[in-house]
C-alpha cells in the first residue's frame, strides 16, 4: 500500500524527538560547511574581550571584579549575532516556511533551533573562556562558573530564539531583536553576573545558590512559555 | 479532496478574503489566476496551514483547518516562489532532512527514486547553492512529493524560470500531477498554464468570481475568459 492511499490522518507521524534531532543535524551540518555563523560570533566574542583588555587596562583586583561582566556582556552580544542569523537563514529561502509545513509539533521546531543555537553558543564560550584567561591572566577553570555560563546560556537562547522567530518576520530584524531580547534577559544577566562572581570570589555554593537558583528558574518558565506560544509567533 | 466554504482573512483593516468558497474533487489540476494582489498567495498560504483563517471553514481531505493542521500537513505538498531549500546541505541532504521531518518510511530508496524523477542523480552530492534556479525548483518538487501527498499546492512555480527551466517544469508537474494527485496551482501566466490545468478559477476582488472547466471552454480562449472574469 502507497502511502498516498493513506489518509493524513494514518500516515506515519514524526515523533517530537525525531523532528528535533533532524532541525538540530541539519543545522550543525550546514554550519561546518558554511562556518558562517560560528566564525561571525567568535571573530566578535574575541574582538569585544580584546578591546575591553586595552580600553580598561584592569589591576588584578579590579580585574577580578570586572571579569564576570565582561564575560557575560560579550557572550551576549555575540549570542545576538548567532540567534539573528540563526534564524535569518530559515527566513532568506523560505525554509521557515519548509519547516512549518512539516507535520510535527510546531514546538519541536523551536526546541530545535534552540538545541542548535545553544550548541553554538557554548562552543564559543569554550573558545573565549581560555582566550579571556590568557589575557586577562585570571583563572576562569571554575565548576561553579562552568555551571552559571551553561544555565545563563540555557536561558538567554530559550528567549532569543523565541524572540528571533518573531524579529524575523519583520524588515527590521537586525536591529529589532537586541531591542526586544535584552529588556528581557536583564534578570538572567543579572543572576549570571553575581553568581560568576560569586564563584570568582571563592564564595561557596551555598551563598551564591539564590542566583543559580534564580537562573533555574527563569530557564523553565521561559521554556515553558516559549513551549506554549511558539506557534502562535510563526503562524499568520 | 478540498472544500473552503465562506473564507474570510483579514491583516488589521484590509480584508484580502472576502466570503471565498472553493471545492476540487480528488485529482483535479485547479489553476487559479488573478492579478497582483488578488489574494492568490494568501488563499494558498492558508490551504497550506501556514497562515490561520479569519473566519469560514476549510478541509483537506476530510481534516478541518486549523484544528487537523498536523493531519492535513501529512497529506500536503507545498513548492513556491521560494525553493524552501538549504544552500549549504546538498541535494540528498536536504531530502533526507526533510524526510525525517515527515518521517518518510525507507528513506534512503524514496531520495533515489526522487532524485531519479527529477533528473538530479548525477548531482545528488552537490551543494543546493550551485544549482542554477531551474534546479533548485526541480529538486524543490522532489522535496515536496518526498511523503507522497495527495495534494499538491503551487505558487507561482515558473517565478525567475527561462523557457528552458519552465518546460521542464511544466514535463514535471505533468508527471507528478498524472499520479492521481489532487492540484491547486496559482499562476498569472495564462498561456503555461492553458495545457496544464483541468479547470481555472479566477480569484479577483477576494472571491472566486469565476470557474470553467477546460472541457467547457473548448475553442474558446482562456485570455477572454480571464479579462471577461476580471471585469465582471
Amino acid at each position: 500500500m502507497s502511502n498516498r492511499q493513506k489518509t493524513g490522518k494514518n500516515k506515519p507521524a514524526s515523533s517530537f524527538l525525531g523532528a528535533v534531532g533532524a532541525i538540530v543535524w541539519k543545522d550543525l551540518a550546514a554550519e561546518l560547511r558554511s562556518r558562517e555563523l560560528l566564525s561571525a560570533m567568535l571573530v566578535f566574542a574575541l574582538l569585544v574581550i580584546l578591546i575591553f583588555n586595552f580600553a580598561l587596562e584592569l589591576d588584578p583586583l579590579t580585574r577580578r571584579v570586572a571579569t564576570p561582566g565582561i564575560l557575560w556582556v560579550t557572550f551576549a552580544f555575540a549570542g545576538t549575532l548567532g540567534l539573528n542569523r540563526s534564524m535569518a537563514v530559515e527566513k532568506d529561502r523560505g525554509c521557515l516556511d519548509g519547516l512549518l509545513l512539516a507535520p510535527v509539533d510546531r514546538s519541536a521546531i523551536y526546541f530545535g533551533k534552540t538545541v542548535s543555537n545553544l550548541a553554538f553558543m557554548l562552543i564559543v564560550e569554550v573558545v573565549v573562556l581560555p582566550v579571556y584567561s590568557v589575557l586577562y591572566n585570571t583563572n576562569l577553570f571554575n565548576p561553579g562558573l562552568i555551571v552559571v555560563i551553561l544555565l545563563g546560556s540555557i536561558g538567554y537562547v530559550a528567549v532569543g530564539t523565541l524572540l528571533s522567530s518573531m524579529a524575523v518576520q519583520t524588515r527590521t530584524r537586525d536591529v529589532l531583536l537586541p531591542i526586544l531580547l535584552f529588556p528581557v534577559v536583564i534578570p538572567i544577566l543579572i543572576a549570571a553576573v553575581k553568581a560568576s562572581s560569586g564563584f570568582l570570589q571563592g564564595l561557596g555554593w551555598t551563598d551564591v545558590m539564590p542566583y543559580i537558583n534564580l537562573l533555574i528558574v527563569y530557564d523553565v518558565i521561559f521554556t515553558a512559555l516559549a513551549y506554549m506560544v511558539f506557534d502562535y509567533v510563526v503562524e499568520e | 479532496m478540498i472544500s473552503v466554504k465562506k473564507l474570510v482573512k483579514r491583516f488589521g483593516l484590509k480584508t484580502v478574503l472576502r466570503g471565498l468558497d472553493f471545492e476540487v474533487q480528488a485529482g483535479e489540476f485547479v489553476a487559479l489566476l488573478g492579478p497582483n494582489g488578488a489574494g492568490k498567495t494568501t488563499f494558498l498560504r492558508i490551504l497550506a496551514s501556514l497562515s490561520r483563517p479569519t473566519l469560514g471553514e476549510v478541509r483537506i481531505a476530510g481534516c478541518r483547518l486549523p484544528f487537523q493542521a498536523a493531519a492535513v500537513r501529512r497529506n500536503l505538498g507545498v513548492v513556491s516562489h521560494l525553493p524552501l531549500l538549504y544552500g549549504d546541505l546538498t541535494a540528498e541532504e536536504n531530502l533526507r532532512f526533510y524526510g525525517r521531518m515527515y518521517a518518510v518510511p525507507e528513506l534512503i530508496q524514496r531520495i533515489d527514486e526522487i532524485l531519479e524523477l527529477v533528473g538530479l542523480t548525477s548531482r545528488r552530492r552537490d551543494l543546493v547553492r550551485t544549482f542554477s534556479r531551474g534546479m533548485q525548483q526541480r529538486l524543490a518538487i522532489g522535496r515536496a512529493i518526498l511523503h507522497d501527498p495527495e495534494v499538491l499546492l503551487f505558487d507561482e512555480p515558473h517565478t525567475g524560470l527561462d523557457q528552458d527551466a519552465c518546460d521542464m517544469l511544466d514535463h514535471l508537474l505533468r508527471e507528478v500531477a498524472g499520479q492521481g494527485r489532487t492540484v491547486v496551482m496559482t499562476s498569472h501566466d495564462l498561456a503555461r498554464v492553458e495545457d496544464l490545468a483541468s479547470r481555472f478559477d479566477v480569484l479577483s476582488r477576494g472571491v472566486i468570481s469565476a470557474s470553467v472547466s477546460q472541457n467547457e471552454m473548448g475553442k474558446n480562449n482562456l485570455l477572454d475568459f480571464y479579462l471577461q472574469a476580471l471585469a465582471g
